[in-house]
């Protein structure tokens, strides 16, 4: 046990994030530094894409085929859909939500940055932003990321030049004013020499930052939760049929956001009845609070009707309770979103069907700019929608809290994710 | 100060348990895959604690190969005893009899592939319209890509290049008439995770994973245990070494990795330092650069 706690190894936190960057930005390359530099990559696993490289009439090693596994992805030598990979340094587990980078780029990075605690956005210091990196960044603000890491990449084929780095830096925060992130850093690297990837720079004494793995191991995630508007959505009851537990009725779920704690008076939505918390499970016994992403089971001092689907919330902290709901959409369908057509609604445990009722503008992804001529949502437009649902939703504005502020719209007749969409 | 931030450990826990939550809510009929190794011990662990106090309120599904380590049937047994489960067992010995499968020959034959028959058919004989699976997103290539709610056609299979897209915590379990799904609770936990949560749990394992002495045979690299099933080659002999496994599929294809490690501390420490992965000793991925995902597509686990 001594050597293992000793290394802190059962006590770290966990971070998420996600890769952008467009064709040969080196995010490969810089992936596989991370991972490499990590020690996350095996010896079967390099001889093994070492060996396909060869065979393929590569030059060097193609670190992307470590997580294009699938055979169509080989074959065409592009990558097909969001590849998740983990590695972990002393102080932290790491998971990256890899997206590929020019096909069906919206739905995958839309998809991969809906979990992430940050982004990491590669920009070519030979070309410095472009219509791409304004994508990636609206993109991630649009899912609500808090943090940004902007490395501007190939360093070493300007001779670490300070004023490139400096123009592209200024050149990115005049876009970003226009955006909602509040955390964004910039680091001058070169993943292919390890420039401030891993280990400082020799070649940049003008950058007194950190390097890239000094912020993803640092960088403070603790505040990014909701830790104030109470939201639990009901998940599954749970009475045991046993003598010992006869009276036993239990909420189990995951808290959305807030602090739980017994004792707090709490009111049950849609029912709007309120009665005390007596008690919180946790996975090991009960627990003195309970906070976002724990997944807890709560029992009551009153015995209501209350199912999946319901939600616990505090009595003077309600959620916006309505059957019309605003909300902007990333469609994920070659089959177009159509105007007044139905579709089966997801919102935390909640599940109804809901109408389109109209389409406001779609944005365009590169300019920001709204387009209010054409209407047709394809697969990846990002349009602002507003829909009624069969049944009401407590939802809160996505920028709030992303968990009850998200939904999925699925489509009746072939069961398919169509749309994902943020509520504002 | 309070800190609201939860480990890595616990904060994979919270996640399993809500996917295994949303598996009895969005189900009639789930089952949980229990292979008597390590990562299904981990999810009957935290799908024990998901309910708790209730009972898990599924049963666990086991394919048996006929060509298991009798440490891993007794250890199964025991647990199904102890948590008073309900088991229900596929054999592939049946699907033989019974002509739906064909055994393999030759000194290589392997009874792994078999496994995907006996799995549909038990799948379709019990009507089962969820099966979780102890699979991790670290484990193999084809992993890498595969969702927490993975949709099976009403043959069993998996279309890598159709998947839906899975976002936030929201899982689309909307399916057609004989259609199923597979569920993996645990894909974002690496090997090391799972170690680390053993021994922060006190989780109890099978001997096999821990250091011991056995006769096995070396097969350009993988050392097999001996058994019934593995028949030597020309140039093989048994030698006694000193080993343990890092996973447990069947004694035909499941190669030992030479280890002195006896206790949870050395072998996380083991695992740390490894240089080759887990399934890297599992003479059935060898058989091709895409042996997995063609397996997975035909309804393997």
């Amino acid at each position: 046990m001594k050597n293992v706690s000793e290394n802190g190894y059962l006590d770290m936190e966990l971070l998420r994030f996600t890769t952008a960057g467009s064709v040969d930005d080196g995010k490969s390359t810089l992936i596989g530094r991370l991972l490499y530099d990590s020690k996350s990559i095996f010896e079967d696993q390099y001889e093994a894409i070492k060996v396909s490289s060869e065979r393929r009439g590569e030059t060097g090693v193609n670190l992307a085929l470590l997580t294009d596994g699938l055979r169509a992805e080989r074959e065409q030598g592009i990558t097909i859909d969001v590849a998740y990979r983990y590695f972990a340094t002393p102080k932290r587990k790491f998971i990256i939500a890899d997206t590929p980078g020019h096909i069906q780029y919206t739905r995958n990075m839309v998809t991969g940055a809906s979990t992430a605690n940050l982004a990491v956005i590669l920009v070519d210091a030979r070309k410095g932003v472009v219509e791409q990196t304004k994508r990636h960044a609206f993109i991630s603000s649009l899912l609500g990321i808090p943090h940004l890491v902007i490395c501007i990449n190939k360093m070493d084929l300007l001779e670490y030049d300070q004023q490139v780095f400096e123009r592209i830096k200024k050149e990115f925060q005049a876009f970003a004013s226009k955006l909602k992130v509040q955390d964004i850093q910039f680091v001058p690297i070169s993943a292919l020499k390890g420039d401030n990837v891993v280990e400082k720079s020799q070649n940049m004494p003008w950058y007194g930052g950190p390097t890239l793995m000094y912020l993803l191991e640092t960088i403070h995630i603790g505040s990014d939760l909701n830790l104030v508007d109470c939201r639990f959505p009901v998940q599954y009851v749970i009475r045991p049929q046993s003598d010992e537990y006869h009276d036993y009725r239990g909420y189990a779920g995951r808290v959305a956001g807030g602090i739980f704690k017994p004792g707090d008076h709490v009111m049950v939505l849609p029912s709007g009845f309120t009665s005390r918390i007596k008690a919180i499970d946790g996975p090991d016994g009960p627990v003195k609070e309970a906070f976002t992403p724990m997944s807890v089971t709560i029992r009551l001092e009153d015995e209501l009707d209350i199912s999946r689907g319901d939600m616990l919330v505090r009595v003077n902290n309600v959620p916006e309770v309505s059957q019309d709901i605003d909300m902007m959409i990333c469609w994920m369908n070659p089959v177009k979103l159509k105007s007044n057509g139905k579709y089966s609604i997801r919102h935390t445990t909640r599940e109804a069907r809901c109408v389109i009722k109209n389409i406001l503008y779609k944005v365009d992804v590169n300019t920001l700019h709204r387009i209010q001529e054409d209407k047709e949502v394809g697969m990846n437009d990002i349009a602002r929608i507003s829909l009624r649902t069969t049944v009401p939703l407590f939802f809160d504005k996505y920028q709030i809290n992303r968990h009850t502020g998200s939904v999925i719209l699925i489509d009746e007749g072939t069961n398919e994710t169509v749309g994902a969409g943020m509520i504002i | 100060m309070q800190s609201y931030n939860l480990n890595h450990l616990r904060e994979l826990e919270a996640e399993s348990m809500f996917v295994i939550r949303e598996v009895a809510a969005q189900f009639e009929k789930p089952a949980l895959l229990f292979s008597g190794g390590k990562d299904s011990i981990v999810m009957l662990h935290i799908a024990v604690k998901a309910f708790h106090p209730a009972r898990v309120p599924f049963p666990l599904l086991h394919i048996d190969t006929g060509h298991n380590f009798p440490e891993t049937l007794a250890f199964r047994d025991n647990l199904v005893k102890k948590l008073g489960a309900r088991l229900v067992v596929g054999y592939v010995q049946e699907s033989i009899n019974k002509g739906r499968a064909v055994e393999e020959t030759g000194p290589q034959a392997s009874r792994n592939i078999l496994q995907t028959v006996t799995l549909l058919d038990t799948i379709e004989e019990h009507g089962f319209d969820a099966l979780m699976g102890g699979g991790r997103r670290d484990e193999e290539k084809a992993r890498a890509k595969e969702r927490f709610f993975s949709h099976r056609d009403d043959f069993g299979q998996w279309d890598p290049k159709n998947q839906r897209p899975e976002l936030w915590n929201i899982f689309n379990s909307r399916k057609k008439m004989g259609e199923h799904f597979r569920v993996f609770p645990l894909s974002n936990w690496t090997e090391m995770d799972v170690w680390q949560y053993v021994l922060l749990e006190n989780i109890e394992m099978p001997s096999l994973y821990f250091s011991h002495y056995r006769e096995c045979l070396n097969r350009k690299g993988t050392l097999l245990a001996r058994s019934e099933y593995v028949k030597l080659m020309e140039g093989e002999k048994w030698e006694k070494m000193r080993i343990r496994f890092r996973t447990i599929g069947d004694m035909s294809c499941t190669g030992a990795t030479v280890s002195p490690a006896s206790s949870l501390e050395e072998i996380i420490l083991e695992v740390a330092a490894a240089r080759q992965t887990e399934r890297g000793s599992r003479a059935d991925d060898k058989r091709s650069e895409t042996a997995m995902e063609d397996r997975k597509k035909e309804g393997y686990f």
